[in-house]
């Protein structure tokens, strides 16, 4: 019973990474019925978004010569580490060390820009063109934002470690009456996935209890109406777009001490949540949910002792595998609607 | 003869002559100036060419034709490589049966993905078939190299050692993959003036099955059956309604497709025997999408020009380097120089993935017909002008 539980533990940080990038697909492919390749690229970028805020609030790391004069003639060193300056040594450091948890603050108007820059720039002349040219053209710029990061930050993975109070792992096993040392786990994954619980639940809430999201919800279902009762649903598709590539940056952020971030991380993520995706339904907010969780928890458990010596590389090949499955008896998916991408 | 039209033998004939003599053709710099690295007349990169080349054909016959993108292209491809090594293994370095193999293997492959995949459509199919590569890519890469059943020797990749048992290789054979005793790896070096061709027994190789490839593709687009197929592209939905199962058809599409794949990888280990699961993964099979839509979806020669040209982009920009544009903008003032040399920096040696796809997002967005639509355009432009020029009046356009 310990065992499972870890395992569901387990997959519920993967499986959030999963769901958020999924839920962020679907609403773009729900409001603007475009096929974005490049959405992995957006976690990629939110999770540089926090290394580069890291950076930004580390610069005292470069040592600079204390007999050097900037070109006022002061001395350069008391620029150095300006959060400690500005804040104080105490409060300048705990400044950096909670620099993740600081990037979402960062993040989220960054990465609104990028998806609005995205949508204008780019998605907005494909709305027209056959999917398959949408995924080309989002492969391709996927590929370029990925290079460019590359360019800036170089290749190897950059270490972004969580705050020290939530860095450590706790025995959770004990809240739910368990042995002793049973189920170990890193408070940071917890922390992901009530961070990522309370994204899904805004994201949620935005569509559901405002007039905002009635509209949009409304565009999703009919655009043409929508368009028709004088409201400019274009216009509120792209904020769509922003959102879904924040959401997209978001997981991306806090995803960064987890697995420290390399250039490529949003082409693994991508492959997979496309796939929860189809296995959720196209189009579908709450199947792209559950079948994130769900995936995640079947890969982790699938990665158990007893899984992998009865079928030996089954967490290798599960998701394919389910995906597989579902796409042929279920063809929508698991919540898919009538008439979307049925073709 | 051989069943085609006037226009396409003239099509095949360049075809043959251009692989025929690339080892000229792309080699116009005397191999001592400094233009010398954009030659593109060696070994390595010539197979390259025309391997690929058939890798894109293969794609373009299920894309082009049927529009069912397929994105796990190179899942078929890997197969075949990793059939071909095993026949050096089991049997000897010959690439015939090598390559027969390959082919066979990556058929029947592909009749179980394309069998599965295809009972869906559009995005869906593209799904599916990434999902069964990147399956596949998964299993060659840690689940079948364990060592009680070792297929494909994991990340190390597939070769032939000492102990394998090889029953008809000869002492007199050589160590390499050959045909008939041939080298795959000899080449014959002409030497003439300052310039050096290389001629090579597996470029040849490869090149012939190029051809054959190009023939057949090329009697498959003007049959009944290609027909069939770009109707599928168009409506299948009316296709349907003719009464006419179009499962079948874009089954053997895919089959077939899946085989000019399966060949490729042969050759890829005909001409060096190691097989590694890097090719299946989901970017190799991006690739030769990438390929097709740069030369021309649909068309005939365009993904050979994609091939070659990505191929010849990827080795000659990779290689330039800081030092190289130096000396291309030594003429400039030094402060101009660093510029340009820093404005291309990122573009060029590491970087030319971003060159990459900047030019895939262009191409797909400005040129949806590749480079074969922008050489038409280029001719229709020049055409008008020059019968504008004739008429002294500006021609109109042509309706699109």
């Amino acid at each position: 019973m310990d065992a499972i539980l870890l395992q569901i533990l387990n997959g519920l940080d993967k499986g959030s990474a999963y769901a958020l990038i999924a839920l962020g697909l679907t609403l773009i492919f729900g409001t603007l019925g475009v096929v974005n390749f490049a959405h992995g690229a957006l976690f990629m970028i939110g999770a540089f978004c926090a290394v580069t805020l890291q950076k930004v609030l580390t610069l005292s790391t470069i040592s600079i010569d204390p007999e050097k004069k900037d070109f006022l003639g002061q001395p350069l060193k008391v620029e150095t580490p300006y959060v400690h300056n500005w804040f104080g040594e105490a409060t300048g450091s705990s400044i950096i060390e909670w620099s993740v948890p600081l990037a979402i603050l960062f993040a989220i108007p960054v990465m609104m820009a990028v998806g609005y820059a995205m949508e204008r720039g780019l998605i907005r002349h494909f709305y027209n063109r056959p999917h398959a040219d949408q995924i080309l053209v989002t492969f391709g710029l996927a590929i370029v934002l990925q290079e460019i990061v590359k360019y800036f930050f170089g290749a190897n993975p950059i270490q972004t470690p969580a705050p020290d109070t939530v860095s450590g792992s706790i025995d959770i096993g004990l809240m739910f009456g368990f042995a002793e040392n049973a189920i170990i786990y890193p408070i940071w994954r917890l922390v992901y996935f009530a961070f990522a619980f309370a994204i899904i639940g805004a994201v949620f809430a935005f569509l559901r209890f405002t007039t905002f999201g009635m509209v949009i919800r409304a565009g999703m279902s009919d655009r043409e109406t929508v368009g028709l009762l004088g409201i400019n649903i274009d216009k509120r598709f792209t904020f769509m777009f922003g959102i879904a590539a924040a959401v997209a940056g978001l997981a991306g952020v806090m995803y960064g001490p987890i697995n420290p971030p390399n250039y490529h991380m949003g082409m693994d993520f991508l492959v997979l949540s496309f796939v929860v995706v189809v296995v959720g339904g196209m189009g579908s907010l709450p199947g792209a949910v559950l079948a994130g969780f769900l995936l995640g928890i079947l890969e982790s458990i699938a990665s158990t002792a007893w899984a992998t010596t009865m079928i030996p590389g089954i967490n290798q090949i599960i998701i394919y595998l389910v995906a597989i499955i579902v796409l042929l008896t279920r063809p929508r998916g698991l919540m898919g609607r009538k008439g979307v991408m049925e073709e | 003869m051989l069943r085609l039209t006037k226009k396409d033998i003239s099509l095949l004939v360049v075809v043959i002559v251009l692989t025929m003599l690339a080892p000229f053709l792309l080699n116009p710099f005397p191999s001592d100036s400094g233009l010398a690295q954009f030659n593109a007349g060696y070994p390595d990169l010539m197979q390259k060419f025309v391997i690929f080349g058939i890798f894109a054909i293969g794609f373009n016959i299920l894309f082009g034709l049927t529009g069912y993108l397929s994105f796990g292209h190179a899942a078929f491809l890997g197969v075949g490589s990793y059939a071909a090594v095993w026949m050096y293994k089991l049997v000897s370095y010959n690439v015939l049966p090598a390559v027969v193999l390959a082919v066979i293997v990556a058929g029947l492959f592909s009749v179980l993905i394309g069998y599965v995949s295809l009972r869906r459509s559009g995005i869906y199919f593209s799904i599916l078939t990434l999902a069964f590569a990147q399956m596949s890519f998964a299993l060659a890469y840690s689940v079948l190299s364990n060592p009680s059943f070792n297929l494909t020797n994991g990340e190390t990749g597939l070769q032939v050692y000492a102990n394998d048992p090889q029953i008809f290789h000869g002492d007199h054979l050589p160590n390499f993959p050959h045909l008939f005793g041939l080298s795959m790896g000899s080449t014959y070096k002409m030497a003439a003036g300052a310039w050096e061709f290389q001629f090579n027994v597996a470029y040849y190789f490869c090149a012939i099955f190029m051809i054959l490839a190009f023939y057949l593709s090329m009697r498959l687009v003007r049959s009944p059956f290609g027909l069939i197929l770009r109707a599928v592209k168009t409506n299948q939905t009316r296709l349907n309604y003719t009464g006419l199962n179009t499962r079948p058809y874009t089954l053997a599409a895919f089959v077939i497709s899946g085989m000019y794949a399966g060949l490729a990888g042969g050759l890829l280990a005909a001409t060096d025997p190691l097989a590694g699961a890097e090719r299946m993964q989901w970017t190799a099979s991006g690739e030769v999408v990438l390929m097709t839509i740069l030369g021309g979806v649909g068309t005939l020669i365009g993904p050979i020009l994609g091939a070659g040209f990505i191929k010849y982009l990827e080795n000659i920009f990779s290689k330039i380097n800081d030092n190289v544009l130096h000396q291309w903008f030594s003429f400039m003032p030094d402060g101009i120089e660093d510029l340009m040399v820093m404005i291309i920096h990122p573009f060029v040696g590491k970087g030319w993935h971003l060159t990459l796809g900047l030019m895939f997002m262009l191409v797909v967005t400005f040129l949806p017909g590749g480079l074969v639509e922008g050489g038409q355009r280029i001719k229709t432009w020049w055409a008008n002008r020059k019968s504008s020029d004739k008429a002294g009046k500006p021609a109109s356009t042509p309706a699109e």
